[in-house]
């Protein structure tokens, strides 16, 4: 069968794709600049196409926990956000982390604190990739760079989210979100029944057919050595997911005598500081993220030991730059260059940084 | 008219001591009585035989220790 | 005859008339002696089992006293984040139409950090069952203020009564959920005597009747006791819950098939 190409915004992307993957449930609430993806939903009518229902809740705080809901019935379900939304889903977010619900989480990310602005930012990424709610817990992130990424998200975030039963984070930013480019489309994947669902997730509370054991959603546990068991097996979970779920993408890195390290909106700038820079000489290459928890730590670690600087490009104060320092332990100078306040870094700043902070300094 | 009888078994290491049912037995069939569980709680008990099994006390009972029985005479 | 019957010919599988439900679990339940909880609990259970709705029904637990309800009710249940309950509940019923799906709250959960939540799931006329237990306080935390507490109640946040200038009012919220054109059955009970316990039960069964009949949510309030709260025995604090609460929360259906009950 010949693929489906469309032109599409990334946050219509992501919505055909959350149809297109089978989703049982979608539940948002409005925010700039992610309300195209509710909007798209309405639109198109999932409940024909699919049976999928589409709800706007009252609020974040509802619409996360509507995923708590319906992720508790081993249903596919997903919510759309930006920054400040998701601040308010935090709660919700830690309870499903703790109850091992699985679900996707797309944050298009604009700038903070507060209320902040409406432009696109790399802020939240502490927020998503160590916790962001109460309790020892991690979301898997993904860091999509592309509106076919943000198509992409989808599927794999749901492989991701069921495999591990854990809440997936697609941290986007409102630059993807609202650039149109050319998207791939698949196709369509049915919605599991509920016996489908009763095979795949003996967890999931559908009813106690047969006469089963009652099957209890909770993340309480009194008991503090129950309670330390469940963390540690929570524990070994992450720790599972980084040494198999790690992904990324190295662009002109074997003959690098630099780096770039940069995810989502920056990393498509640096592939034009990249081309800007070789063109003067120096020799840079990119290492981009795919997945920002698990971090690629190992890979940069040994990178680290090839290249003579690393510039770390946010559009943040520096948060991914902590994990950059941890991975590398030292061998090498890091050094952070972002913009904030909604502002996207011309390729030309990130030459002239590189050039300020590594190859001169 | 058919009379009837009833009768209770109470689960004593359950009971609560509360007294809730004590007022819904129309017949003064139940009372608490000084010994105490397992727990420390006074518990309830049939003190006479005046039963007609009309269900009140387990009805009321919260924690669900009471089981009745009945039959026509 | 009747005089010379003893216990063990009474006492057989065949003349038994009440037994508590097997789904209520074998565990001793977590509430105080005579706290109402119990009870509701057991007659939610038993409407279930007689309805025979065991393997189609997924409950909604709460945050306070009855967070650990999932341990007690033998059916598949969550347990919400505070006040989250009705949230949880909208999307397993949306994605599950054909269940029958419940949430257990209390007043501090329900009528004030889930105000939101409450408000907005009868608004939309979720076709959901909230069984909601007033007893004006916060128990598990040990007895602070609710916004059900009556003028003037003593708790240990309004440790001189509520005062009602500096507290504020206490919400009525079941008459607030009644205007909601998204409610079909509002109802307030209790289960402090037998007769009450019996109405509860009959009003839970209408209520599940109605989540198959696609009419909007049900919605019952039982108005409860907190003797420890309350710190009083359970004798007197169901008396003091018919002489104080009963007044200002009056026992009845507030809205029945969609139209306000007159009076």
């Amino acid at each position: 069968m010949e693929k489906e190409l469309r032109l599409m915004k990334g946050n219509e992307a992501f919505a055909e794709a959350a149809i297109r993957a089978g989703t049982d449930g979608y539940f948002g609430y409005p925010i700039t600049p992610q309300s195209e993806v509710m909007e798209y939903l309405m639109a198109e009518k999932p409940h024909e196409r699919t049976g999928m229902v589409v709800l706007q809740a009252e609020s974040e705080v509802a619409s996360i926990n509507m995923l708590y809901g319906g992720a508790g019935c081993g249903k596919k379900v997903m919510t759309s956000s930006s920054s400040p939304g998701i601040s308010l889903m935090q709660e919700g977010i830690s309870y499903m982390a703790g109850a091992e619900l699985p679900c996707v989480i797309l944050n298009v990310v604009r700038g903070g604190p507060g209320l902040g602005t409406i432009q696109p930012s790399q802020s939240d990424y502490s927020q998503s990739t160590k916790g962001g709610g109460h309790g020892d817990y991690r979301l898997i992130t993904l860091a999509p760079s592309s509106v076919q990424e943000m198509y992409d998200s989808v599927k794999l975030g749901y492989e991701l989210a069921f495999k591990y039963r854990n809440p997936v984070l697609v941290l986007s930013d409102g630059a993807i979100g609202q650039m149109m480019e050319k998207v791939e489309i698949d196709a369509q994947v049915e919605r599991l029944s509920e016996e489908q669902i009763r095979e795949q997730h003996p967890w999931a509370t559908l009813g106690r057919h047969n006469g089963r054991e009652r099957n209890i959603i909770t993340s309480l546990d009194l008991d503090p050595a129950r309670q330390e068991r469940h963390n540690e097996a929570l524990q070994r979970k992450y720790k599972e997911v980084e040494e198999k779920e790690v992904r990324y993408e190295k662009i002109n890195c074997d003959d690098a005598d630099y780096i770039f390290v940069a995810y989502g909106t920056s990393a498509r700038i640096c592939q034009k500081s990249m081309q800007l820079a070789r063109e003067k000489g120096i020799k840079v290459g990119l290492f981009r993220p795919i997945t920002l928890f698990p971090f690629p730590k190992k890979e940069l670690h040994e990178m680290a030991g090839q290249v003579k600087g690393i510039l770390s490009v946010e559009m943040s104060a520096g948060q991914m730059i902590e994990d950059i320092l941890l991975a590398v332990e030292g061998k090498v100078k890091v050094e952070h260059y972002g913009r904030m306040g909604g502002i996207i870094p011309a390729p030309g700043e990130v030459v002239d940084a590189l050039e300020q902070k590594i190859v001169k300094g | 008219m058919a009379k009837v009888k009833g009768d209770i078994v109470v689960d004593i290491e359950r009971c609560k001591g509360c007294e809730v049912c004590i007022d819904t037995c129309p017949t003064g069939t139940i009372a608490m009585v000084d010994a105490v569980n397992g727990k420390g709680y006074h518990y309830m008990q049939n003190v006479n035989d005046a039963c007609t099994g009309c269900t009140n006390c387990a009805i009321v009972c919260p924690d669900g220790v009471i089981e009745v029985y009945r039959v026509k005479v | 005859m009747e005089d010379t019957l003893v216990k063990s010919e009474i006492i057989k599988p065949e003349n038994r008339v009440y037994k508590k439900t097997d789904l209520m679990t074998e565990k001793v339940l977590s509430y105080c002696p005579g706290c109402g909880h119990g009870t509701a609990h057991r007659i939610i259970m038993e409407v279930i089992e007689e309805m025979g709705l065991t393997e189609d029904t997924i409950g909604i637990a709460p945050v306070g006293c009855s967070v650990l309800a999932y341990e007690f009710m033998n059916v598949d249940m969550q347990q919400a984040a505070h006040g989250r309950a009705p949230a949880l509940a909208t999307a397993v019923k949306r994605l599950m139409p054909h269940k029958t799906v419940f949430t257990y709250q209390g007043d501090g959960d329900l009528a004030a950090i889930g105000t939101a939540e409450t408000i907005h799931a009868a608004n939309r006329g979720e076709r959901i069952t909230i069984i909601f237990i007033n007893n004006g306080i916060y128990g598990m935390t040990g007895g602070q203020m609710a916004p059900t507490t009556l003028p003037g109640m003593k708790s240990s946040t309004s440790p001189y009564g509520r005062d009602l200038d500096m507290m504020g009012h206490p919400l009525k919220i079941t008459e607030l959920v009644a205007q909601l054109p998204g409610t079909h059955y509002v109802t307030r009970q209790a289960v402090h005597t037998p007769s009450n316990v019996r109405k509860t039960k009959k009003a839970i069964r209408k209520a599940f009747e109605l989540q198959h009949q696609n009419v909007g949510m049900t919605f019952i309030e039982i108005v409860s006791n907190c003797n420890s709260g309350w710190k009083m025995t359970p004798v007197q604090a169901n008396k003091w819950m018919v002489d104080n609460m009963f007044p200002f929360y009056p026992l009845g259906d507030i809205k029945v098939d969609g139209k306000m009950v007159e009076g």
